[in-house]
């Protein structure tokens, strides 16, 4: 297969189509931060109910552009942005959208768990309780559902209503996991979520996001690459703020196109 | 990202164990010139370690011992004042024994010994002493030892201290008879009991027994008190009443003229109240004056040492003890029913003596409604500032101003609260409310509403820098986790950054109001008085009285220790008031500190 070495100015795909079709799709989008352009022209989709991974060394914009999804990037200043992302169809960056209730559409887990100092309960129903929603027996499920959905159920059961800040890292993170689709969101975000946990926690999060392919569609940015492998249907390499190679997930970790992709994957730099 | 313009293979990989080498290599390279990589440099076991002598420098040593010293310096200060208001303010109210001094002229002095010192007197009067006290003083080179008795009884000698030198003191006792009183006026009297004459029935101090006088003296305190009780509380309602009256009286003159029907109306409505209160006026006076009539008739004739005598109502005895036969537990007693007084009662005499209760009721008063001004405030201005506005100049510029508030000297602050909150608002609130009490002002002078304002506005830049700081502190993980489930901001801020920064505002609330009930120099100007009639909260409608004048701890110290006629016998009170205040102050930051630490102990468990 011919290889371009320089410019990078066109992206290879071969992605693995899901059942359901596509319920995002990126056109054109380019990001600055001040005066630095962060993204470049990226153009991808993703899949419904199929596990998305965005991989690339640091600083090539793949948190940028998973942050840019449900505009957290907005509190950022002097950011701006170019391009359209549209949810289902309609640009989310078009002013009459709602941010508050673009978020509420997309549930997102980060780097490190971040559980606020509450109960584990009231964690889990803070979506709901920023909604409005007073119903005891909603909430009661939604914390039920949410928590057995996270693999967290039988843990924490007997101590809802301790402090959440008590549990160990890879609980709080399963709790944030808990937390991100107590919602009932569209699309799981997922920002490194397992960078700052140890391998045995690293498992059962893995694990979790098998059980929850097809339910829900997730976009995890990941820097372990076999993590990517393991648990992902569709890669998506980034390199300096463009997209490189967007394919299925076992095509990019065994015979990429682009030979950047090849560098990268196979540890050759990183 | 650095790589842009490098070939892909020497990227960050390789560079790292180079950059450490660099790192372990650098200052041996530098400070030692090219040798040290030469192991032939380190062969002369004897030779100095040149890298020892850089380390010594490096660590600095010198540095350290100067932190060390200055922190202790500091710490030795507080440690050295603290020791001394906690010894002199406790000990202050423990009875001390009294001295009967036979001086060398036969004059008998009588006291409690307060302080002592030496001194070098002067040749003339040296000159004057007879030859073996002068051989005596010469022995000792010319210095001479001098005590200062507390001997009371200043009705009878215009004074309650004096200075006995140690040649001139015959001889020192302490006779079991003496008795120290403490009285309503003129101070203690020092002396025995002559008579007691109870109702006409006349009793020899001599064959008196002890608890006979207890007894009646408390049916004489009894009395006092409700004659107090009756003038102080009783008439003053009645005249409270009767002014209210009056000041409806002229509203209704005031909206509907001197000849209008409205007028005629209200003025025989007060008619009639007004003759009622004056009936009860005259009962209660009746009252009072039928007690003062029997109390006058029970009273009690004590000696001083000279036997000079003096006559006075039994109810006019606050206390009195043997001082010279006080068992331990008595002392302790009188100890504690001291500091009763001090902390129950209202002063005596200009405040140098009885209770500071007014005081220490005025300090909380200002300090708790001074806090409840000051934190929605602080808090509110501080949320908008670091939450709200967007971060440049301007914030920059209100931000450097915030923090040269806090340096402004505070008797600025009594002064513009003075000018602004009682001559401008408050006299503007006379005049739309209170126009009939015109021409004395209501809230157009110092009170305790503007004292807490002022107070409230010279803190508010500490309040305002620790939530600033308690806000930035909390974590952006937090916040990004709040909106990335769809909370708005200001939920955000009520439900995760306003909890988790609970502590660092109530740090910033402890401050402000240390800082605000230590707080003198703005107060004398804005509603502190020497002596207020009345507290701020009572029994009459609205009970809280924000207008009135109040009294404060720290006005007190000064007051007492620099305004009062008899420094030395103020002394002690200064030092005990000043104890009650520092405790006060520990108090309050105690309470705010324990409820803080539970807030952190909430929020701030271990990450992992």
């Amino acid at each position: 297969m011919p290889i371009r070495e320089e410019g990078f100015l066109e992206t290879v795909y071969h992605l693995k189509e899901g059942p359901h079709g596509r319920v995002l799709s990126i056109e054109q989008f380019c990001l600055w931060y001040g005066e630095k352009q962060a993204l470049f022209d990226v153009n991808m989709t993703v899949e419904k109910g199929l596990v998305t991974a965005l991989i690339g060394p640091s600083g090539c914009g793949k948190s940028t552009l998973l942050r840019a999804i449900n505009r957290m990037n907005d509190l950022i200043e002097g950011l701006r942005t170019d391009g359209r992302i549209l949810l289902d169809g309609a640009d989310i960056y078009s002013p009459a959208v709602d941010v508050i209730g673009l978020r509420k559409a997309m549930g997102m887990v980060f780097q490190k768990p971040n559980p606020f100092p509450m109960s584990i309960a009231d964690n889990v129903i803070y979506p709901l309780k920023v909604d409005g929603v007073r119903d005891k027996r909603v909430l009661q499920e939604t914390v039920v559902n949410a928590l057995e959905s996270a693999a967290l159920w039988d843990e924490v059961k007997d101590r809802l209503h301790e402090n959440a800040l008590g549990l160990s890292g890879g609980q709080q993170q399963r709790l944030c996991i808990a937390r991100a689709i107590a919602g009932e969101p569209d699309v799981l975000l997922m920002d490194e979520p397992c960078s700052a946990l140890d391998p045995v926690a690293t498992a059962k999060i893995e694990d979790l996001m098998d059980e929850l392919r097809g339910r829900y569609t997730i976009v995890i940015v990941t820097h372990n690459m076999q993590q990517a492998a393991r648990v992902s249907d569709n890669t998506a390499f980034m390199y300096l703020g463009k997209l490189i190679e967007y394919g299925e997930t076992s095509r990019i970790f065994t015979n990429p196109k682009v030979e950047k992709t090849m560098e990268y994957v196979t540890g050759r730099f990183g | 990202m650095a790589a842009d313009d490098r070939p892909v293979n020497e990227t960050a990989a390789p560079r790292e164990p180079g950059i450490m080498i660099d790192a372990t290599r650098r200052p041996t390279a530098e400070k030692h010139g090219p040798e040290p990589l030469n192991p032939a440099a380190e062969q002369d076991p004897n030779a100095p370690r040149r890298s020892m002598i850089w380390d010594f420098k490096a660590r600095g040593e010198p540095f350290l011992w100067g932190f060390g010293g200055a922190l202790a310096v500091g710490i030795l200060m507080i440690a050295a004042f603290l020791a001394l208001v906690l010894y002199n303010g406790i000990l202050t109210f423990y009875p001390q024994p009294i001295e009967v001094i036979t001086l060398r002229d036969g004059t008998m002095v009588a006291g409690e010994l307060f302080r002592s010192e030496v001194y070098k007197p002067g040749p003339e009067l040296v000159a004057q002493l007879a030859e073996p006290v002068r051989k005596e003083i010469e022995s000792k080179e010319g210095l001479v030892e001098r005590f200062l008795y507390r001997t009371g009884n200043f009705d009878l000698y215009n004074q309650d201290f004096r200075w006995v030198s140690d040649y001139e003191i015959a001889k020192v006792a302490k006779p079991p008879g003496m008795v120290f009183f403490e009285r309503i006026e003129w101070g203690p009297f020092v002396g025995t009991i002559k008579q007691l004459d109870l109702n006409g029935t006349i009793l020899d101090g001599k064959s008196l027994s002890w608890a006979k006088l207890r007894k009646e003296q408390e049916s004489a305190a009894h009395r006092r008190d409700r004659i107090h009780n009756i003038e102080r509380n009783e008439i003053a309602t009645v005249n409270y009443y009767l002014e209210q009256g009056r000041l409806k009286l002229r509203k209704v003159e005031l909206t509907y003229g001197l000849n209008s029907l409205e007028y005629q109306a209200a003025q025989s409505k007060f008619k009639q109240a007004s003759e009622k209160l004056d009936a009860d006026y005259r009962d209660l006076s009746a009252e009072a004056a039928a007690i003062k009539e029997r109390d006058a008739k029970y009273t009690i004739t004590l000696a001083d040492v000279s036997e000079k005598e003096k006559t006075l109502k039994l109810s006019d005895i606050v206390r009195f003890y043997q001082a010279n036969t006080l068992t331990f537990n008595g002392k302790l007693g009188v100890y504690l029913s001291r500091w009763w007084e001090f902390l129950s009662q209202e002063p005596r005499e200009a405040n140098t003596e009885g209770g500071v209760m007014p005081a220490i009721f005025g300090t909380l008063c200002m300090t708790v409604l001074m806090a409840l001004a000051v934190s929605p405030f602080g808090v509110m201005a501080a949320l908008y500032l670091r939450e709200y506005a967007k971060q440049g100049r301007l914030v920059s510029i209100v931000r450097i101003c915030v923090n040269n508030l806090a340096g402004v000297p505070s008797i600025v602050y009594g002064v513009f609260g003075l000018g602004f909150f009682a001559y401008v608002l408050g006299a503007g609130i006379d005049r739309m409310f209170f126009p009939e009490r015109l021409p004395t002002p209501t809230f157009g002078t110092g009170g305790l509403l503007w004292a807490s304002l002022t107070l409230a506005l010279l803190t508010v830049p500490v309040v305002i820098v620790a939530t600033e700081e308690a806000l930035a502190s909390v974590p952006q993980s937090m916040r990004e986790g709040s909106l990335a489930c769809g909370a708005s901001k200001w939920q955000t801020i009520k439900y995760i950054v306003l909890p988790r920064a609970m502590p660092g505002i109530m740090t910033g609330l402890i401050l402000a109001m240390a800082r605000g009930a230590g707080e003198v120099a703005p107060l004398m100007l804005v509603g502190v008085v020497k002596m207020a009639p009345e507290l701020p909260f009572d029994h009459i409608f609205p009970y809280i009285h924000l207008e009135r004048s109040f009294m404060h701890l720290g006005f007190q110290i000064y007051d007492v220790g620099f305004q009062s006629r008899n420094s030395e016998a103020a002394r002690p009170m200064v030092y005990t008031t000043t104890l009650l205040l520092i405790s006060l102050v520990f108090a309050m930051n105690a309470a705010s500190i324990v409820i803080r630490n539970r807030l952190k102990r909430k929020f701030s468990m271990g990450q992992f």
